[in-house]
Order: C-alpha cells, then sequence, then structure tokens
C-alpha cells in the first residue's frame, strides 16, 4: 500500500528526561522517527522537554519543541503547528501516557489531530491490564491466574484467593512502578497501597507467582496489511521475578526447540491481531515453565520499547524507523532492508552470533537502597556485547560495564562478601579453601539466590565453592544451558591458572582463552605478568581479533553496511579503508553522571567530520543510543570500551587520530595509557588533561592564572586527613580522585564523620588519594562551557545554578544567563576561563566550574572535556559548540568555523535535573555533592520565572498555581523563610507548617496553619501527605544523619508524588515563576524560531 | 578433543574437532539459518547427499526429543556447527545431539569459522566436500572430494522414500498443533519421495485421509485408491533425476487435484513442460519472504531448495505464477488455468519455520470440495 497522502504534518512526542525505564533508546527511536517519516515527505514537528536529545537538534525536524511534555504544552504546540497526525508510540511509556490523556482530554479531537501508529484504543487494550487479560482470554492464550482490586481490602481478598506468593503490578506505569513480589499480607499491603497510589487509573492486578520460569520477549512488526515479521526473539538469563530490564538478557533465545518457538511466535501475532496495533513495532512478553512448557503471556507494549532497541542494535534491523514508515501506511515489503539493499525488510533477521544485554546499577549513590532485584526496574542503564558464542559475548559485557570489571572474575576486582581477591596468590588461596570453608560457601549459596547486582559473580563463586550445575539451578533458576557455559569458563580459567609460568601451555591456551572472551588482563592476573606482557604475547602468537559484519541475515547476503564487533575466527571483514579517518570514543553504559548528553556530544563529532570528508569510526557499547546507530557513523565498531578493545581497533583501522573529550570520563580515563601505546589524541593533550586533574598540578596552575581555590589539602591516610581538616576548618568537601559524578563526594561537618568516611572511601578510589577541599558556605556555584582552537577561545555559555554550591552541579538547576550575579563577577569568570583554556592549550572543550561567596570567586575544577551541558547550552545559543569541537580537533580554527564572539541569548534557559527517587523508596531525597540525577529537562521562554516555571513542569515537578504548600525549614533558615513564604500567601496559597517554622512565620505576619509532626502524634504530616491535601513541599534538610522525620517527609513526598522542594533558592526561584505566570499565560515556541533558523525545506 | 576436517572440492578447508560419529563422509555442503529447529533438518529427506552448516552458532541446546523428528531417521551427510552445547536444556529432551548423532553414524565438526564457511558459499555456490576424522591430510581430502560424485544427475529420492504404502494417522500434539482438527472429508494419496511427516500430519489435520505410496508407483497404482486428490512431497536431490515420477504426474493430470511442495513442486513444473534450474547456493532457512500474489499478503517461509522450476519455462496460456520470493524474485509458486492443481516451491507445513503459509491446506481442501462439485 502506498503512503498516505492525507497527512501532510506529523507531530512526535518524544520521551522527556532520562530516568529509570526510559533512557536515550526514545532518542535513538524518536530521531529514527523523524528522518524516516521527512525522507518520506512528510513536514515533522516534535515537542520533547529533553535537551540532550539528537531529535531535538534544530536541522532535524521542521518545528522542534523543547517544552513540557504535559497536555496543556501538547494542545498549545497542536494549536501553533496545526498537525495533521500524531505519533505517540516513539516516546516510551511518556509518550504514550501523554497521548492518552490528551486523547481523552479531547485535545485529538477538538484540532483534528489523527492518531497514528497505535490507536487510543489499542493503547488502552495493550495497557489497561483487565482489558488485556479479557482480550489475551478472547484468543485463547494462557495467563498467570490474575484479578484486580481497587482498594487494599479487595487486594488482599485476591491474594487469598490465589496464594502467596503473589505479584502485584500497576496499571499504567513506567518501569514497573508500584510493582512487586509479595509473600505475605504485609508485604502485599506496603506493595498494594504504592501500587494503587501509581496507577493512574488507582487499578492494581494481583497475579499468580510465576518467578523462577524462563522469560521471554519477542520483538515484533506489523503492517496495515496484517503482515507480521519477529525481529528478534530474546530469552532471559535471569529467570521470573526480575524485571527484564534489570535482567541479563540473551538473544536470540537459547533453550526453545523449533515447536515452542513457533507456538510464541503464533501468539504474538495473535496479540498484535486482537489488540490492533495496525501499524509498527511492539513487543510481547512470555514465561515458560522449565518443568512442563507451560507458556503464558505476560505482557505487550504497543510501542517501541527499550528492548526494541536492543533488538535493533542487536540484529542491524531499524525497528523505529521502519515502524514510523508503517504508521504512515508503507506496508513492509515496499521498505527496502538498508543493509542488504535488494531484500525488502519483510523478513525475519537470523544472526550468526549471540549478544548478550547487561544492565548497569548506580546503588552506590543511595544510601540505605533496597538493592534486591525485582518487578520494579532499578538500573540506569545498561551494555550490549556481540560474541560468536555467549561466553565471549557475556565476558565481553561485563567488561563493557565501567564498573573497573575485566570479564567474569579473575581480574583482580573479587569480592566475596568483605573479602577481596586482588592478588593470583589470595585468589587461589580463596579456591583452594572455600570448598572445605562450610560457613562461607553456605554463605555464598544463600547469597546466590536472591537476585541483585553482582549475583551473576556468586554464581560463580557457587561453583568455586563445589556447588553442582544441578544445585545452582534449582537454587537459582538459572537456566542450566547458561549455567553450563558458566561453567566452561569457570574450567578454563582453572586451566588459565594452571598454566602460570608455563610458556609452552599459555600459548596453547591463548587462543581458546580469547574464544571465550577472556580479556588480557585476566590473563595477566592468572599468570602474574603486566596487561602489556600479555598482549605482546598475543601478538607474538598472531592472535589477534577479526570484526565480523552485524547482517540482518547470517551471511545468507552480501551486507552494505559496516557494523562490526569483534572475535578470534579466521576471517576479518573490517576491509580497513585508506581514506582519512577519524575514531570517536563514546560513553559506555549510560550511568548516573554519564548519560546521554555524551552521546549526543560524539554523534555531533561524527556529522561534522563526515560532513568534512573524514571517515568516522564509532566505537561504543550502549545499545540504547543514536551513536550505535549503524546510519550514524561511516563504520561502527560495537565493542567495549577498555585499553584492549580500543587498541586492537585502532591498529586495525589505523585512523589519523582518537577524539577522547566527548564522551564523558569514560575515554577520558583511557588517555594515558592509549597514548603510551602510540595512540594519537586529538584536541586538548594528555599533559593538558593531567594538569587539569592532577591535584598538585591543578594548584600551580591555578595560581598562575590567579584564580582562588578553597583550601584544600590531598591526605592518603586518616591521620593525614584529620591533619588536613583542622587546618583548613570544618566543613571540608571530601572526595576521592579521579571520581564521576561526585561519586563518595561528601560535605564532612566534624571529626566523627570524617573517619567514617575514611572508611568507605577508599574502595571507591582504588587506593588513590583523597582530596579535601574547604566546604564554602553559601556560596554561588557557575558553570562555564568554552570552546577553544588552541589560540582563540570562547565562552558558549556562563551558567549560575539556582542551588548553592556543595550540591553537584549535576543536580542543581543551572539558569542562562545568570540572574544574580553581577556583570562584572560573570565578565571575570569570562576572562579567567579563556586563561586557563590557553594555558592549557585547549583544543576543543572545557567545562569550569566555580563558587561565588561573597563576591570572591573560586575556582572549584576544570574540565578538558565536553560537559554535560554542552547539548543545553547549544540548543540556547543556537551553536552547536560538539560539532565545532571536532572540527578544531582536526585543524579548523574558531575563526575558519566564524564563532569568535559570545552569544548573549535573548532569552532565558533554565535546565532542571530529573531523580529517580521515586524508584528507591524510602531514600532520602536531598541533594547533596554525590550525584543523583538520571537526566535533565530544560524550560525556556522570555524571563526567568516563566523559564523556570517551563522546567518544573518539565521535571514534573508541578508549582502549583493554587492550593496549600507545606513550608518546614532547618533552624538556619528560619529567618529567610518569611519573605518567601509571604509571597505565596501574597499569590493565593495556602500555608501550612510545623511548630517551629510556623511561630517565625506569624511573627512575621504570614498566616499558618499549624500541623503536627509524625512524632507529635495523629493526624500528623503524615495523615496531609497521604490525602493529598497538600500540592507543596518546601522543606530544607538540617543536616545529614539517620533518618529522621524530615527524611520521612520527603520520601513520603515522592512517594506520593507532590512536589518537594530542598533548598531555600529554589524556593525563591518557585515563587517567581509562580509570579511571572499569575497574569500572563505561557506560551510555546519553537527552537528554529528562537534561533532563527528555518527547517530545512 | 577429536580432530577433524572438512575439505571442499575447490581447494578450501577447514579444521575443527569432530563429534558424532567417527569416519569419513562426502556431500554437497549447504547453510541453512534458521536459528532452531536443527533437529528438523537433521531428520529431513530433503537434505539427503548434503552437508548442513548452521549459521547460528550454538547448536544443541535443546537436544533431541522423538516427537520433533520429520522422518524416522537424521539424513544428512554430515553436520557443521560452530560450537556444540555442553549441556541439553529442555523439558521434552530425550537424549543430545552428539548421542544421536553417533546412533545414526552421522559425523559432525564444530569449532570452525561457519561464517567464513558460509560466506564462501555464497560466493561460489553449494560445493562437494568431505568430512573426516580419519584422513588429516588437506591436500588428500581436497582430491576425495573433487573425485565425490555430488548430487547433479542423481536420483536421491529412490534411497529416502517409503519401500511399501502405508496409511499415515499421526497428529500434532495439542499444544503445538495451531488451527483445529478438521473433520476428515478426503482421501489423498501422498507420493513419499522423502516426505517430511508435518506434511501427512498438516494433511490429517486439514481433513485428509492420508495415503502414502512410494515415489515408484504407477498411475494406475495410485489411482487404484480412488483418491480425491494427489499430493506431491518434497525430496532430495536434482529434480531432473526423477523423470518417472515426472511421468506419473503427467499421466494424471486433469485426473486428480494436485497439491506440490518443492520437489512435488518441481515435479508438476516438469510435467507440465517447464524446466528446473540450480540456484547457486539455494534458499534454507526459517525466514524468506513469500509473496502471494492475489491476496499481495507476505509470509515468511521455511525453504529448504536448492533447484527452483524456470517461470519463463512453462507454459503461459496454461499456469499462472501465484507466489514469489521477494528476495530474489524466483518463481515460489504457480497454478493451473484449467486443472486444480497447484503447487509451491516451499515448505508450508514448517517444521522448522513459520506458520504462516498453513491456508494452502485448506486451499487444497477447498480446491477438491469445488473440483467435485464442478464436476
Amino acid at each position: 500500500m502506498p503512503k498516505r497522502t492525507d497527512i501532510k504534518k506529523i507531530l512526535i512526542i518524544g520521551s522527556g528526561p532520562i530516568i529509570i525505564g526510559q533512557a536515550c533508546e526514545f532518542d535513538y527511536s524518536g530521531a529514527q522517527a523523524v528522518k524516516a517519516l521527512k525522507e518520506e515527505g512528510y513536514k515533522v514537528a516534535l515537542i520533547n522537554s529533553n535537551p540532550a536529545t539528537i531529535m531535538t537538534d534544530p536541522d532535524l525536524a521542521d518545528a522542534t519543541y523543547i517544552e513540557p511534555l504535559t497536555v496543556e504544552f501538547l494542545e498549545k504546540v497542536i494549536i501553533k503547528e496545526k498537525p495533521d497526525a500524531v505519533l505517540p508510540t516513539m516516546g516510551g511509556q511518556t509518550g504514550l501516557n501523554l497521548a492518552v490523556e490528551a486523547y481523552e482530554a479531547g485535545v485529538f479531537k477538538r484540532h483534528n489531530v489523527e492518531m497514528i501508529g497505535a490507536k487510543y484504543e489499542a493503547i488502552k487494550k495493550a495497557e489497561n491490564r483487565e482489558e488485556f487479560k479479557r482480550a489475551m482470554q478472547k484468543i485463547g492464550l494462557d495467563l498467570p491466574k490474575s484479578d484486580f482490586a481497587y482498594s487494599l481490602e479487595e487486594a488482599e481478598k485476591v491474594a487469598e484467593k490465589i496464594g502467596y506468593p503473589v505479584i502485584v503490578r500497576a496499571s499504567f506505569t513506567l518501569g514497573g512502578s508500584g510493582s512487586g513480589v509479595c509473600h505475605n499480607i504485609e508485604e502485599l499491603r506496603t506493595t498494594a497501597r504504592t501500587g494503587l497510589d501509581y496507577s493512574r487509573v488507582h487499578e492494581i492486578l494481583i497475579e499468580e507467582s510465576i518467578v523462577g520460569w524462563k522469560e521471554y520477549e519477542l520483538e515484533v512488526m506489523r503492517d496495515t496489511n496484517d503482515n507480521f515479521v519477529v525481529i528478534c526473539s530474546i530469552e532471559n538469563l535471569d529467570p521470573m521475578g526480575v524485571h527484564t530490564g534489570d535482567s541479563i538478557t540473551v538473544a536470540p533465545a537459547q533453550t526453545l526447540t523449533d515447536r515452542e518457538y513457533q507456538r510464541m511466535r503464533d501468539a504474538a501475532r495473535k496479540v498484535m491481531s486482537e489488540i490492533g496495533i495496525e501499524t509498527g513495532g511492539s513487543n510481547v512478553q512470555f514465561a515458560v515453565d522449565p518443568k512442563t512448557g507451560r507458556m503464558v503471556i505476560i505482557e505487550m507494549n504497543p510501542r517501541v520499547s527499550r528492548s526494541s532497541a536492543l533488538a535493533s542494535k542487536a540484529t542491524g534491523f531499524p525497528i523505529a524507523k521502519f515502524a514510523a514508515k508503517l504508521a504512515v501506511g508503507l506496508t513492509l515489503d515496499e521498505i527496502p532492508n538498508d543493509i542488504t539493499k535488494y531484500t525488502p525488510a519483510s523478513f525475519e533477521p537470523s544472526i550468526d552470533y549471540c549478544v548478550v544485554k547487561i544492565p548497569r546499577f548506580a546503588f552506590e549513590k543511595f544510601e540505605g537502597v533496597d538493592d534486591r532485584l525485582s518487578t520494579q526496574m532499578k538500573s540506569v542503564g545498561e551494555v550490549m556485547s556481540i560474541g560468536r558464542t555467549f561466553k565471549e559475548a557475556f565476558q565481553k559485557g561485563l567488561r563493557s560495564l565501567e564498573t573497573k570489571r575485566f570479564g567474569f572474575g579473575g581480574d583482580g576486582k573479587d569480592k566475596i562478601f568483605d573479602l577481596t581477591l586482588k592478588t593470583r596468590e589470595a585468589y587461589l588461596q580463596f579456591l583452594k579453601t572455600v570448598p572445605q570453608d562450610k560457613e562461607l560457601r553456605e554463605k555464598i549459596f544463600a547469597y546466590a539466590k536472591i537476585p541483585r547486582e553482582d549475583r551473576i559473580f556468586y554464581l560463580k563463586y557457587a561453583y568455586l565453592a563445589g556447588y553442582t550445575t544441578e544445585e545452582i539451578y534449582k537454587k537459582t533458576g538459572v537456566d542450566p544451558w547458561f549455567l553450563a557455559q558458566l561453567k566452561q569458563i569457570i574450567d578454563l580459567e582453572g586451566e588459565l591458572l594452571a598454566a602460570q609460568g608455563k610458556l609452552k601451555q599459555q600459548d596453547g591456551l591463548m587462543r581458546k582463552a580469547k574464544q571465550y572472551g577472556f580479556s588480557d588482563r585476566q590473563l595477566a592476573f592468572y599468570w602474574g605478568l603486566q596487561e602489556k606482557d600479555v598482549r605482546k604475547k598475543r601478538k607474538g602468537l598472531g592472535i589477534k581479533p577479526v570484526y565480523k559484519l552485524v547482517d540482518t541475515c547470517a551471511a545468507e547476503f552480501k551486507a552494505y553496511t559496516p557494523y562490526f564487533y569483534s572475535t578470534y575466527e579466521d576471517e576479518d571483514e573490517a576491509n580497513p579503508s585508506r581514506k582519512k579517518k577519524v575514531m570517536i570514543l563514546g560513553g559506555g553504559p549510560n550511568r548516573i553522571g554519564q548519560g546521554i548528553e555524551f552521546d549526543y556530544c560524539c554523534v555531533h563529532a561524527v556529522m561534522a567530520l563526515k560532513k568534512m570528508g573524514y571517515e568516522t569510526i564509532m566505537v561504543n557499547s550502549n545499545p540504547e543510543t543514536v551513536s550505535t546507530d549503524y546510519d550514524t557513523s561511516d563504520k561502527l565498531f560495537f565493542e567495549p570500551l577498555t585499553l584492549e578493545d580500543v587498541l586492537n581497533i585502532y591498529e586495525n583501522e589505523k585512523p589519523l587520530g582518537v577524539i577522547l573529550q566527548l564522551g564523558g570520563q569514560t575515554p577520558l580515563n583511557l588517555a594515558k595509557s592509549l597514548l603510551a601505546n602510540g595512540v594519537k589524541i586529538l584536541g586538548t593533550s594528555v599533559d593538558a588533561i593531567d594538569r587539569a586533574e592532577d591535584r598538585d598540578r591543578f594548584k600551580k596552575l591555578l595560581k598562575k592564572i590567579g584564580l582562588r581555590q578553597p583550601a584544600n589539602g590531598i591526605a592518603t591516610s586518616l591521620e593525614e586527613a584529620h591533619q588536613i581538616a583542622k587546618e583548613i576548618g570544618y566543613p571540608v568537601v571530601i572526595r576521592p580522585s579521579y571520581v564521576l559524578g561526585g561519586r563518595a563526594m561528601e560535605i564532612v561537618y566534624d571529626q566523627t564523620s570524617l573517619k567514617k568516611y575514611m572508611k568507605h572511601a577508599v574502595e571507591a578510589s582504588d587506593d588513590q588519594p583523597v582530596l579535601i577541599d574547604k566546604f564554602l558556605e553559601d556560596a554561588t556555584e557557575m558553570d562555564v562551557d568554552l570552546i577553544s582552537d588552541g589560540k582563540t577561545a570562547v565562552v558558549g555559555s556562563v551558567m549560575e545554578h539556582i542551588e548553592e554550591a556543595g550540591i553537584h552541579s549535576g543536580d542543581s538547576a543551572s539558569v542562562i544567563p545568570p540572574f544574580s550575579i553581577s556583570r562584572e563577577i560573570v565578565e571575570e569568570i569570562v576572562q579567567k576561563t579563556k586563561r586557563i583554556a590557553k594555558e592549557l592549550g585547549v583544543v576543543g572543550l572545557m567545562n569550569v566550574q566555580y563558587a561565588i561567596q561573597k563576591d570572591q570567586v573560586f575556582c572549584l575544577e576544570v574540565n578538558p572535556r565536553a560537559s554535560r551541558t554542552v547539548p543545553f547550552v547549544s540548543k540556547t545559543i543556537g551553536v552547536p559548540l560538539a560539532k565545532l569541537a571536532a572540527q578544531l580537533m582536526v585543524g579548523k580554527t574558531l575563526k575558519e568555523l566564524k564563532f569568535t564572539e559570545e552569544i548573549v541569548p535573548k532569552h532565558v534557559a533554565v535546565k532542571e535535573s530529573v531523580f529517580p527517587f521515586v524508584k528507591f523508596p524510602g531514600v532520602d531525597i536531598i541533594l547533596s555533592p554525590e550525584m543523583k540525577s538520571t537526566g535533565e529537562v530544560m524550560g525556556i521562554d522570555k524571563d526567568f520565572g516563566k523559564a523556570f516555571y517551563k522546567s518544573q513542569d518539565a521535571a514534573m515537578s508541578h508549582i502549583p498555581r493554587k492550593g496549600t504548600v507545606f513550608i518546614s525549614v532547618k533552624d538556619t533558615d528560619k529567618p529567610k523563610i518569611a519573605e518567601i513564604a509571604r509571597e505565596f500567601h501574597k499569590l493565593g496559597l495556602k500555608i501550612v507548617s510545623t511548630k517551629g517554622t510556623a511561630k517565625v512565620l506569624k511573627e512575621a505576619g504570614v498566616p499558618a496553619e499549624e500541623v503536627l509532626k509524625m512524632v507529635e502524634g495523629s493526624p500528623n504530616l503524615s495523615h496531609w501527605i497521604k490525602e493529598k491535601k497538600m500540592d507543596l513541599i518546601i522543606n530544607t534538610p538540617s543536616g545529614k544523619g539517620p533518618m529522621l522525620d524530615e527524611g520521612k517527609i520527603r520520601s513520603l513526598a515522592v512517594s506520593f508524588n507532590i512536589p518537594c522542594i530542598t533548598t531555600l533558592s529554589a524556593a525563591r526561584a518557585a515563587v517567581r515563576g509562580l509570579q511571572a505566570v499569575r497574569d500572563d499565560d505561557l506560551d510555546v515556541k519553537s527552537i528554529q524560531d528562537y534561533h532563527g533558523v528555518k527547517g530545512k525545506p | 578433543m577429536k580432530k577433524a576436517i572438512l575439505a571442499l572440492e575447490d581447494g578450501v578447508w577447514f579444521e575443527g574437532e569432530g563429534f558424532g560419529a567417527d569416519g569419513e563422509v562426502f556431500g554437497e555442503v549447504v547453510f541453512n539459518t534458521g536459528l532452531s529447529g536443527y533437529q528438523e533438518i537433521l531428520t529431513d529427506p530433503s537434505y539427503k547427499g548434503q552437508m548442513v552448516c548452521m549459521t547460528y552458532p550454538h547448536i544443541g541446546n535443546y537436544g533431541i526429543n522423538t516427537a520433533d523428528s520429520e522422518s524416522s531417521r537424521p539424513w544428512v551427510e554430515g553436520f557443521i556447527i560452530k560450537e556444540l552445547s555442553p549441556v541439553v536444556s529442555n523439558y521434552r529432551s530425550e537424549m543430545t545431539l552428539d548421542q544421536y548423532l553417533k546412533k545414526y553414524n552421522i559425523l559432525g565438526i564444530q569449532g570452525i569459522d561457519t561464517r567464513k564457511l558460509v560466506k564462501h558459499l555464497r560466493t561460489v555456490g553449494a560445493k562437494k566436500a568431505v568430512i573426516s576424522t580419519q584422513e588429516l591430510d588437506p591436500k588428500k581430502l581436497i582430491q576425495k572430494a573433487k573425485k565425490s560424485r555430488g548430487i547433479e544427475g542423481v536420483d536421491l529420492v529412490k534411497e529416502v522414500m517409503c519401500q511399501k504404502p502405508y496409511v499415515f494417522e499421526d497428529v500434532m500434539p495439542m499444544e503445538f498443533a495451531w488451527g483445529d482438527q478438521q473433520k476428515k472429508g478426503f482421501k489423498v494419496v501422498a507420493v513419499d519421495s522423502g516426505v517430511k511427516w508435518n506434511i501427512l500430519r498438516k494433511l490429517n489435520q486439514h481433513g485428509f485421509h492420508v495415503q502414502v505410496v512410494p515415489a515408484s508407483a504407477t498411475a494406475e497404482e495410485i489411482l487404484a485408491y480412488k483418491p480425491d486428490g494427489l499430493f506431491l512431497a518434497n525430496g532430495p536431490g536434482d529434480p531432473a533425476a526423477v523423470k518417472y515420477l515426472v511421468a506419473t504426474v503427467r499421466k494424471l493430470i486433469g485426473k486428480l487435484p494436485m497439491f506440490g511442495i518443492c520437489l512435488g513442486h518441481q515435479m508438476i513444473g516438469q510435467a507440465l513442460g517447464g524446466k528446473t534450474s540450480k540456484l547457486k547456493f539455494g534458499h534454507h532457512g526459517n525466514n524468506q519472504p513469500v509473496m502471494d500474489l492475489k491476496t499481495r499478503k507476505i509470509e515468511i517461509t521455511s525453504q529448504n531448495h536448492n533447484f527452483v522450476v524456470n517461470i519463463e519455462s512453462l507454459p503461459k496460456d496454461e499456469v499462472e505464477m501465484t507466489h514469489i520470493n521477494l528476495n530474489d524474485k524466483t518463481l515460489e509458486g504457480f497454478r493451473h488455468k484449467k486443472y486444480p492443481i497447484f503447487c509451491v516451491q516451499y515448505h508450508p507445513e514448517n517444521a522448522p519455520g513459520p506458520h504462516d503459509s498453513d491456508y494452502l491446506f485448506s486451499r487444497f481442501y477447498d480446491l477438491i470440495e469445488k473440483s467435485q462439485k464442478n464436476a
């Protein structure tokens, strides 16, 4: 069927900020959709609040709105753009939910907009669990026994009937929020309560527990002609009970016979027809009882998803791109397969390799968090790895994770409870003693039962402790096929260990070890050598990786898309060209502190260099990203970002240089060792990086520039730390050197806390010293992004943070242009930053952080690389800084690129951070030097108040225009709270306070109702929150300590979805926001309009 | 570890590890891109004379069970894979792949760069080859491969067909049977030129009494059963070498409604005057897109053939093309304009493969029903 001609313009809804359960994969799908629809000749408008996305680049869509994803703003965009259709299936659950809400509010009907991709009814049927259950029963598919509940009482009754354990799932939620396994009535009550609250329709499903069953997923597509294809099958290593986003998953399915697989395929097809997903991609999840083969359907997502991004990367089949084309009426046979060119998209990819996805967690960031994995997703990112066998892919995946692991253990990083096995000797000792150590082996076995981030390693330790596959299978439910693969790795490790000192045996084992995915680092550990010795030895034996193509067809047809993975076999297909080429290292898995922003920068570099005629070579391991779209670079290597893997590609491809500074800290950490191996690093020199990162050299640098630094010192022991802290005076900021995202960074107020900190800091810093800085109280933090060609430097933007210094810059709201700092100081910062750049000889990007205390400028840190804020700044000033930076790194000058002067925008942009607290119940939400946010949004408007107001809406932290504000602040904030409260009062909001604050307010003449603290009796504050009798909470923390009343208030606020402000500065900004929207309604404006650029015709 | 060598007639060879039986075997090497279904592939009589290389690297994961076999024994001459599973994980498994191949004295070779082999075959076409665990000198093996008989012009049907007629009554187990059991209305004679059991199971399910006869049965013998229709099955080797079956079919055209699959399709094609030719490396897999030209719908099909009927060689006034392969645009099915005869090159019975083309069995039933009404 030809594409529709009755539609001219299509609005795509993005997915908003990166949150747990929704990451860059929707930038990947959204960007693909925009490109695909434009390719077909449609006008495309776009709404997404996340500036750090490729899809919101001004030259992608015709009109791009960086506005909050709410019905209010969606309607405003629709009014302005007058689209004929809206495509809601590319923006994850956020996009889908927004479309449903807008539909129900009559927005689409009002403006005559058609939903394409998935109709409202289809979404309802797939997402509403009761309707879904009915639909599945109708087509004869088996489901776990279940029933719905709309109240706590009902929930208890249903659970009783089904029998414990049961699983609670909330309807219409994201990443499984409000879901969990309950073994008894107490657990049920807690989970059901949260579930009912999270559900948009106050509905939960209580179902038979099928924990321990095998879990599968099919990624499927269907077109208007009812043509149906399965793109990829996925089998989870972790059995049912762990959210699929938190599971190690493998493609294709491994343990299904063809009959069993085809039965699943038939079921998926029936589901698609019944739900009525006419067009596009979906995923369908199944569980299979390993004992009887009984197959039940778990759920389906009527949209592209994280797993469809994974499936696209795993097979080379671009699901989102084709889904967009199907949505406008094309059929699968009308779309050519990009990779083979001559065959159509209407086929099912076949693969001749194994793909492993491993989730990346960030539990260390959240004190007191429950790190057991369950049906609620907790991981913040993922890696994908490809190998010819599972063993190879699995070990590559583990070393892609950026958790300092180099494979399946035996890398000097093994840690069994408190026992660390850093040396070969310690490892051997453990191997020798553990089978006899009854207590330890039983402890290991018990620990291996519960799914956790490190459970996979405990499966190994259980083997080492002498347990059999059968025993481990019974305990954990991990399929014997996977266990046998792990066992093969463990057995070979035994042989490798035994070959220490025996050169001939080592040589004999080398190839097999590499085929099993062992890294040089592990071999060095087994043989008591250095990594570089193993590398030399290996190359001496002629054992080098070959690169194989990902081609969708298992080599049946010639492939045209250069998308590679390494393996140790005979034939190399990389076929290096003789063009001038540049290699760009990506950022690896998303985690807190390093996310989509860096992928954005890498993609921009690729675009710019491609345009200049360079062949671009991308290396990355994150399947969610745009950078790993085979469409992005000239050559894509899906590989771990370790020295060994990067060097292998470098030596095979021989590029003229490597760009490290755009992928965040991951590639930068490789700088020294790459240089030592003769790699040409493009842009800022490695020495300059060291000058910024080495504390002593940094001190000298600042002295030379004439910049103040908070008093500081370096300590390698507790005694030294005490001494330094005493000298410079408490409070101090303390952290390990070379860290990311403020990892283990803390403000310490006294000697006791210092001692406590030093105990756990060592682990975070790998024997590197800790840095101690004087903490600047009540200081304003500023951030500068700068670009330089080595001679000329231009400041992209100076940003002022709303939260004071001491809160991680990644967690603060930040504003362009500065709103409270004097012009003189801003100018001083601009000049000093330029001088730093000149002194360091920065070629590319640099970010500098400052604190302003009593009009004095302090320099906090210099990062000679692209920062998290580059996309935010670029979108605010309308200059693609990363693109320019890439060009500078290959020799262009800023003059040649016509960017020599700072741009002062006529509008205000606010970047607000978005946090994952809702996924970690009970964790206190206060901000600290340790970064905790997963994503960001941007509010942009004429003035500060409006931009801030929008940023809060976009961050799902809506500032209420009316209603009740609860205010309770720490003693030191009490003198300043009255003026803020007065403004809220003036704006017509009711004020409620606990005793202390209420007294202060009343004395200042601000009317405030008093409410009891939790400890003061009932009804108290917690009842107010649970009954949602307040619309905003302002609560500043009195200091870090055990869980106090205030901590409970804040985490309760998160659970009940009440916006919670934890600093006075943010409270003031909220007032300004409210004032700005009081009389004047908010308007929307496209990025193209802000910057006076027109979308390409 | 037992060393094994795979050597091709054109001089390419691989060293790997042997599994299954020991010895030395010859055959034509082909590759199959199915991600699952190795057991069905092993037991498909169409693979007689061939050695199959599986493109998916992990094979043997779910073992072997009797229920999923496509005939009474495995027929491949040799089995080429990347990695044999160290264990079996499936509730229906009865033995390991290694045990199974040993039982039937079939050689396997693992641990070779199968992707390199496949790319080679893709470029040069299917090749005669040898796998040996006895002779380990590649040069000698290459010579042996060159001298081996190959499959062109050889009648392999005789080696796989049943020796005596029989009635087939087996059906799919409930849990795996898609579609309901239809009431039995017609009798069909199925000519066994190497028939896969799932074809017979599907005929049963779609309402046929199934009388199986060997491919050597004469037209008279077939008509003696007084069947309502004739089914022509798949089978191994070169269709040009099965002249006796073509002759039988020619005699029955106009006398019986016919449905042919794979070799059966080629038999009908030849009986109508068409010619067959050999594809470079054939179609072997579960993911081949075929379009039904009437409905414009796409089926993802299971395929296993090296030869095709040339579209131009068929008499245009008698024959209408009904299905084409969307990858290479080769003929996948046609029907007779006058007589109730149709056939497809691919495998609507799948096993292994998707169930998209199941409708063809109903179409056969309806065709007979219609032709009897008209008669």
